[in-house]
């Protein structure tokens, strides 16, 4: 009889537990499903994919992955992306945190209103300023050049956001402390702040090399040549290009675009440890 | 030398109202030198001028004979400790306590030795290579030290360096504070709202309140002479009483009345008028009475074991606190007769030390801690 209250607490818990596992595992298989599907279609011959016999019958194979390293340009698209996202990466690390430096450690004339028209730049969609960035870059004279899917992206307003509310979050007796070591503004955004910042500044990185791993309509505007052309156009090219629809090699394809972004999400995910900071102050 | 405060002010460019106003002090070479006063009173503020964080609005500052207004807080030559240590946490104990000498471009060698000397000093060699997460609250505070003691200048500023641990580790870090700034013979100016602190580390104390020095003088010096209401009862556990009184008569007299029992017989007379009579909690005595008699009630008694604190009720609805050594056994409303035992302080109209009766005593001394 003593135990009956403890019985009941213990029963509820159970079935909530068992509905929130449930509803998880629902939601789990709704966005994992297609990844899947994707994948698994990938090994699976081209024919067997046309028929729609995607279960049982056919024999699993790496022959589509095969033909899209060998007879696809997909490695010098994959090459294309990479340079372009690691400059648009490290573009954004330096320049957003520069940005938000100034915003957070510097006193300036009117600083709060440059920092609201910062934020106001990303209520623009990028559709509504690709036909003047595409005039720009054409009076400069850089289409159908790497440069043209870098410089247009070298700074962030969401970068800059972001990690000026980081930096908000350094202790100002850390600035002071530096201060009284004599750390110029330059040594304590390297030595100091920099480091400190290192979650908010993976974080940032892997949201700008993954937003330029997946450029798509930009690359396709102003690019016109096969050995310029990044991944995600590369995939359309392969697509409407060739011959006959070879699915299976298509689709191999795409598992290929994939993976360095599931890289940097993993690298990324393993920073995301969160306590890094502790012990700083009190 | 030593450091030296003319009529420094601070106003805030958002307010006409300075956060302090004309403090002069003088900071001996080699002193401890405590800032005391209650949260908000601008203590930090002036330390922080000190160190030339914060730009000074008006007076002057001079160290060792220099004028420093204008100087960045790193050609002042000092190191500072902060209330939340201000340790960076990517870093080893030991490359926090290198980071300001690195920062100062000094010889590698010589840092090496000084990072071991000062962790030695501060008994964390074995916690040398550590991320200050791993580390306990007291061990933090000692790397916030280690760091000052590391560095070559001989003035050191904290900022209430303790508040952030518990008790008992602060009686102990108390100590060793004192202890190293003597080793080092390192002036040394400390802000703390703690009167404990003050009393038990100073050499000398400045009392801060209303964005004016109340006093400057020995800890003792402020215990035994308080120059007014607030240094009066912001000194001393548990609090002075202060009590209104009248003088008898219509000539110049020794005696302050307060009521039939509670009586206060000074060295020199005094003008008529009516006073505030400051006693120390274990300068008054009490005695229980019987019946309705006596001039206050007991409300409260809290048994420390070697002392007795006593809460009563005047019968003009004061609260007074008594205390007595050892262990006294005394009811709840019991009616007692409280009486001066002798040393007292008179305050004037304006809250301002006028007259003392008794010398210093030793004995007075027992109420703080």
């Amino acid at each position: 009889m003593e135990n009956t209250i403890m019985k009941q607490a213990t029963k509820k818990r159970l079935l909530g537990n068992t509905f929130k596992y449930l509803l998880l595992g629902i939601l789990a298989f709704i966005v994992i499903f297609p990844f899947a599907l994707g994948i698994w279609t990938s090994f699976l011959p081209s024919m067997d994919i046309a028929k729609g016999t995607l279960w049982g019958g056919g024999q699993l194979t790496l022959h589509n992955y095969v033909t899209a390293f060998t007879q696809t340009k997909i490695l010098r698209y994959l090459l294309n992306s990479l340079v372009i996202a690691t400059l648009v990466t490290l573009a954004h690390l330096f320049f957003c945190s520069l940005g938000a430096y100034a915003f957070v450690f510097l006193d300036f004339k009117y600083r709060d209103f440059f920092f609201y028209v910062v934020l106001g730049t990303m209520m623009l969609p990028f559709e509504a300023e690709v036909i003047p960035n595409f005039a720009t870059v054409k009076m400069l004279g850089l289409l159908n050049h790497y440069s043209v899917m870098v410089i247009p992206f070298l700074t962030s307003a969401f970068g800059i956001f972001m990690l000026r509310q980081t930096f908000k979050q350094i202790p100002r007796d850390l600035k002071e402390a530096a201060d009284v070591d004599g750390l110029s503004h330059w040594q304590f955004y390297w030595k100091v702040v920099m480091p400190y910042s290192k979650i908010s500044l993976c974080t940032l990185a892997a949201y700008s090399f993954l937003g330029a791993w997946n450029q798509y309509l930009w690359p396709m505007l102003t690019t016109f040549s096969d050995h310029l052309r990044p991944v995600q156009d590369g995939l359309r090219q392969l697509q409407s290009e060739e011959t006959f629809n070879d699915w299976g090699m298509v689709q191999a394809s795409a598992a290929i675009v994939v993976v360095p972004t599931l890289i940097v999400l993993y690298i990324g995910q393993h920073y995301f440890k969160s306590g890094l900071n502790e012990g700083s102050v009190k | 030398m030593g450091i030296e405060l003319k009529g420094i002010t601070k106003t805030y460019d958002h307010s006409d109202k300075p956060v302090l106003s004309e403090v002069n002090a003088e900071v001996q070479d080699g002193e401890l030198f405590v800032i005391v006063g209650p949260s908000g009173c601008g203590k930090s503020t002036l330390l922080r001028m000190v160190a030339g964080i914060i730009p000074i609005s008006d007076g002057i500052l001079k160290i060792n004979g220099q004028v420093m207004n204008n100087v960045p807080p790193k050609d002042r030559n000092l190191s500072m400790v902060f209330q939340s240590y201000a340790l960076y946490p990517f870093l080893s104990v030991a490359d926090n306590v290198a980071f300001g000498l690195k920062a100062r471009k000094m010889a590698a060698a010589e840092i090496t030795q000084r990072v071991d000397d000062a962790l030695k000093m501060v008994n964390l060699t074995q916690y040398r290579d550590r991320k200050p997460r791993e580390l306990s609250g007291g061990q933090r505070q000692r790397v916030a030290l280690a760091r000052a003691i590391a560095s070559d200048s001989k003035i050191c500023l904290m900022d209430e360096p303790l508040s952030n641990l518990d008790a008992q580790l602060r009686v102990r870090m108390r100590s060793e504070i004192r202890e190293l700034q003597r080793k080092l013979g390192l002036t040394l100016i400390y802000v703390t709202h703690d009167q404990t602190e003050a009393m038990t580390m100073a050499d000398h104390v400045m009392v801060l309140h209303d964005q004016h020095v109340q006093q400057i003088d020995s800890p003792l010096g402020i215990y035994n002479h308080p120059a007014n209401h607030f240094v009066a009862q912001f000194f001393g556990t548990p609090q002075i009483n202060l009590l209104t009184a009248t003088t008898s008569g219509q000539t110049a007299t020794t005696k302050l009345i307060v009521d039939e029992f509670l009586q206060v017989e000074l060295d020199a007379p005094i003008a008529t008028g009516t006073y505030t009579v400051g006693i120390r909690p274990n300068q008054l005595g009490l005695k229980p009475v019987n019946g309705n008699e006596g001039n206050a009630t007991v409300i409260n008694v809290e048994a420390l074991g070697d002392q007795t604190i006593i809460e009563a009720v005047m019968d003009n609805d004061v609260e007074i606190r008594i205390v007595k050594d050892g262990q006294v056994h005394i009811d709840l409303d019991q009616r007692v007769a409280v009486t001066a035992l002798g040393p007292a302080f008179v305050f004037d109209e304006n809250e301002a030390l006028i007259a003392e009766q008794g010398g210093v005593k030793d004995d007075r001394i027992v109420a703080v801690n």
